[in-house]
C-alpha cells in the first residue's frame, strides 16, 4: 500500500513536470513579457536592465530551472495587473472557490445518488421518470443558461436570494469562509446548484445504472434467497456494489467543479480564483494564468491519488492485487 | 408415509411476454420426504431451474405462479405476502446456486455475510453469530474456520467457495435445500466432495434435498429419487436405481442411452434425434411426440397425465392400460 501511494506520487511529480513546461512556455510564446511590464515609451536601454533584473537574459533551461524552483516555494511571480505576488492574489481566492466546490460537489452527490438508487429501484414509478427528465436537462443545458434563469427566477422575480457575490464572509486565519453567516449561505445556494447541476445528473444517471446492473447479479439472487431484507440488500449489498464507478466521476468531476467553476463565477461574480482567472485572461496577465494551470493540475492529481485510495478501501479485492503487482 | 417436507402439486409458472404466455411450467407435482434427495434431470430449458425459483418465492416478473399449490411441512407457502415469505427464504429454505464465484459479494468478508444471514434468522447477538458461523464453516470442511472466516469471497478456491455457499444456505437449519447446479461450474474431483458433502449433511440433519442438474452421474450417486423434466412438465419420476436401469417414458430411455458406459464398447452413444421445442411452439399432446420413436395418433392431441407404473410415475400413453399399444413396446 505504501509503495503504491509512492509509485503514484512519483508519477503525480511527472505531470505536474509537463504541465510546468507548458506553463512556463506560455511567458515564451505569449509575447515578450517585458513588453507587459514597462509602457510603450520606455527607452531599449531601460527595457534591457528590466530584462537583466528579472533574469530574462539567461538561458532558457536555466529560467525554467529558476521557474520551477520557485514555484515549488509557492512563488509564482507578480500579477502585471495588480502589482501583487501571485501567490497571494490566489489564497486569498481560493476559499471562495473551494467552498463553492466543495457545496456544488455536496449537492451533486447527495441528490445525484438519491435520485439514481430510487430510479434504479423503481425504474417505472412516475417519479422515476420525472428524474430522469431532469437528468436530460442537467445534462443538456448550458452553465451560464442555468445560472442566468436562477437569477432570474429566485433574484429578480422572487427577490429571495442575491444574484452576485459572497454575501457577508468571516475570516478564519487566512481562511475566509462565507459558511457561517446566513448571508454567505445563502448567497451559495444558487451558484452551487448552477455549478453542480451537471455533475447531479451524471451522478444519478451512473447510479442508476449501476443499480440496475447489480441487481441483475448472481449475489443479489442469491442474498435474496437467503432471506436477508430488502432493505440489506438494496443499500447494504447493491448501493456498495455501484460506489466504485461513482467514486471516479465524482473524483474526476470534483477537479472539473474546481477548473470550470470559472463560468459560474462569471454569472454570479463570485470572487474566486475563476473569476480572477478570467480577469487575467482579458488582460494578458500571464503569471496568474501559469500559476492557475499549475493549481489546477495540482489539484487534479491529488484528487486522483485520493481516488486510487478509495477504491482500496471500498473494494477488497483491489487491495490484494495492489499487494502483489502482476 | 410421514407428512413430506415439500409437496407441490399441479405447479404452473407461466412468462408473459409481448408474443404470448409461455408455459415455462406446465402442471407438475411431486413430494420430497425428510432426509430425501429428490434429482431432478433434463435439459436446458426444461423447467428445473424455474421450478426451483417457484419453490422459493423468486420468480421475477414477467414471470408468474399461475397456478397449484406449494407446501412446506404442510403449510402454503405459494401465496404467501412477501414479507413472510421473505421469512420462509434462509430459515426454512436454503438455496445454492450454480456458480460459486458469483454467489458472494466481492465486497463483505465472509464473517459479514454468514453473521448478516444468521442475525436475519435468528435473535443470536453478534458474537453468537460469529461463533456458530465459525461452527458452520467447520462443518461444511473448510480448514482453519476461525482463521479463514475473515477471508473475502475472492481469497477462496472455487470449491472452496462453494463450501461457504452451502454454509450461508445452512445457516438457520432450512427443512429444504435446493441446490441448483451445485457442481456445474467446478473441477470432476471438487465435484465429488461437493456433492458428498451435500449427502452427509442432509443424512445428518434430516434435511430434504431438491438436486437440481443435468448431469446424470452426479444424480445416480446422490439422488434417492428422480424426477426427468421434458418441456415444462415431468416425463417420468421414480426410485433413482430403477429409473436409471429400466427408464418407462421414451425421453427417459434416450436419456439414459445417451450415458456413456465403462462396461459396453458402443461406438457411438444413444442420441434422441431432434430438439426440445422452444416454449412459443410446444406441440400439442404430448410435448415429446415430434422426437418420439413410438408416437402414435393419441400422442398427437391428447396430453398424457402420469400414470402410477410399478414404482414410477410415468407420463405417456404407451402405458395407459386402455391404449392397445402398450404391450408392443413391452
Amino acid at each position: 500500500m505504501f509503495a503504491f501511494v509512492i509509485r503514484r506520487a512519483l508519477q503525480a511529480i511527472g505531470v505536474l513536470l509537463a504541465v510546468g513546461i507548458i506553463s512556463f512556455a506560455m511567458f515564451r510564446f505569449a509575447g515578450d513579457p517585458v513588453n507587459q511590464i514597462v509602457s510603450l515609451d520606455t527607452p531599449a536601454a531601460e527595457r534591457e536592465q528590466v530584462r537583466r533584473s528579472l533574469g530574462l537574459d539567461d538561458p532558457v533551461p536555466v529560467q525554467f530551472a529558476r521557474y520551477l524552483s520557485s514555484a515549488v516555494r509557492g512563488e509564482f511571480g507578480v500579477s502585471y495587473q495588480f502589482r501583487q505576488p501571485v501567490s497571494d492574489l490566489l489564497a486569498e481566492r481560493m476559499p471562495a472557490t473551494l467552498e463553492l466546490a466543495f457545496c456544488a460537489t455536496l449537492f451533486a452527490i447527495g441528490f445525484g445518488v438519491l435520485m439514481g438508487v430510487y430510479s434504479g429501484l423503481k425504474r417505472d414509478s412516475f417519479l422515476a421518470k420525472v428524474f430522469q427528465t431532469i437528468s436530460l436537462i442537467g445534462i443538456s443545458l448550458p452553465t451560464f443558461l442555468i445560472g442566468i434563469l436562477l437569477i432570474y427566477l429566485f433574484s429578480v422575480i422572487l427577490g429571495w436570494l442575491p444574484s452576485f457575490g459572497r454575501g457577508d464572509t468571516v475570516r478564519l486565519g487566512w481562511w475566509s469562509t462565507g459558511l457561517l453567516t446566513t448571508s454567505g449561505l445563502k448567497a451559495l445556494i444558487m451558484p452551487s446548484i448552477t455549478l453542480g447541476l451537471f455533475q447531479m445528473t451524471l451522478i444519478m444517471r451512473i447510479v442508476r445504472a449501476e443499480m440496475l446492473e447489480v441487481l441483475r447479479t448472481d449475489y443479489i439472487k442469491f442474498a435474496r434467497a437467503r432471506g436477508l431484507t430488502t432493505r440489506a440488500i438494496h443499500f447494504g449489498h447493491a448501493l456498495k456494489n455501484t460506489l466504485v464507478p461513482v467514486i471516479t466521476i465524482v473524483g474526476l468531476q470534483f477537479g472539473s467543479v474546481i477548473a470550470f467553476a470559472i463560468i459560474t463565477e462569471t454569472v454570479f461574480q463570485w470572487p474566486g480564483m475563476g473569476l480572477l482567472f478570467v480577469q487575467a485572461v482579458q488582460n494578458v496577465d500571464i503569471p496568474i494564468m501559469a500559476a492557475y494551470l499549475m493549481l489546477v493540475a495540482l489539484i487534479f492529481v491529488l484528487i486522483n491519488l485520493a481516488v486510487d485510495i478509495l477504491y482500496t478501501i471500498v473494494d477488497p479485492r483491489l487491495r490484494t492485487s495492489i499487494r502483489q503487482p502482476a | 408415509m410421514a407428512q413430506p417436507v415439500l409437496s407441490v402439486r399441479d405447479l404452473r409458472v407461466e412468462f408473459v411476454t409481448r408474443r404470448g404466455i409461455l408455459k415455462a411450467i406446465d402442471g407438475i407435482s411431486f413430494d420430497i420426504a425428510k432426509g430425501e434427495v429428490l434429482g431432478v434431470v433434463g435439459e436446458s430449458g426444461a423447467g428445473k431451474s424455474v421450478t426451483g425459483s417457484a419453490v422459493i418465492g423468486l420468480i421475477d416478473p414477467p414471470g408468474r405462479i399461475a397456478g397449484g399449490e406449494v407446501l412446506l411441512s404442510g403449510m402454503r407457502i405459494d401465496n404467501l405476502p412477501p414479507e413472510e415469505m421473505r421469512r420462509v427464504r434462509g430459515k426454512r429454505i436454503g438455496m445454492i446456486f450454480q456458480d460459486p464465484l458469483t454467489s458472494l459479494n466481492p465486497l463483505y468478508r465472509v464473517s459479514e455475510q454468514l453473521v448478516e444471514t444468521i442475525r436475519t434468522h435468528t435473535n443470536l447477538s453478534a458474537s453468537a453469530a460469529r461463533k456458530r458461523a465459525i461452527d458452520l464453516l467447520a462443518e461444511v470442511g473448510i480448514p482453519a474456520p476461525e482463521r479463514r472466516i475473515d477471508s473475502y469471497p475472492h481469497e477462496f478456491s472455487g470449491g472452496m467457495r462453494q463450501r461457504v455457499v452451502i454454509a450461508l444456505a445452512l445457516c438457520a437449519e432450512p427443512e429444504l435445500i435446493i441446490a441448483d447446479e451445485p457442481t456445474t461450474a467446478l473441477d470432476v474431483s471438487v465435484q465429488a466432495q461437493i456433492i458428498s458433502l451435500l449427502k452427509r449433511l442432509g443424512r445428518e440433519h434430516g434435511t430434504a434435498i431438491m438436486l437440481v442438474t443435468h448431469d446424470m452421474g452426479v444424480i445416480a450417486e446422490t439422488a434417492d429419487r428422480v424426477a426427468v423434466m421434458y418441456a415444462g412438465r415431468i416425463a417420468e419420476i421414480g426410485p433413482v436405481r430403477d429409473v436409471v436401469q429400466n427408464p418407462l417414458h421414451p425421453y427417459a430411455k434416450g436419456l439414459m442411452g445417451a450415458i456413456p458406459s465403462l462396461e459396453s464398447d458402443t461406438d457411438r452413444l444413444v442420441q434422441i434425434p431432434g430438439s426440445m421445442p422452444r416454449l412459443s411452439a410446444i406441440p400439442p399432446g404430448c410435448p415429446f411426440n415430434p422426437r418420439c420413436p413410438y408416437v402414435f395418433d393419441r400422442c398427437r392431441v391428447e396430453r398424457p397425465e402420469p400414470i402410477q407404473h410399478s414404482e414410477h410415475r410415468v407420463a405417456c400413453h404407451l402405458y395407459d392400460e386402455s391404449s392397445a399399444r402398450s404391450e408392443a413396446v413391452a
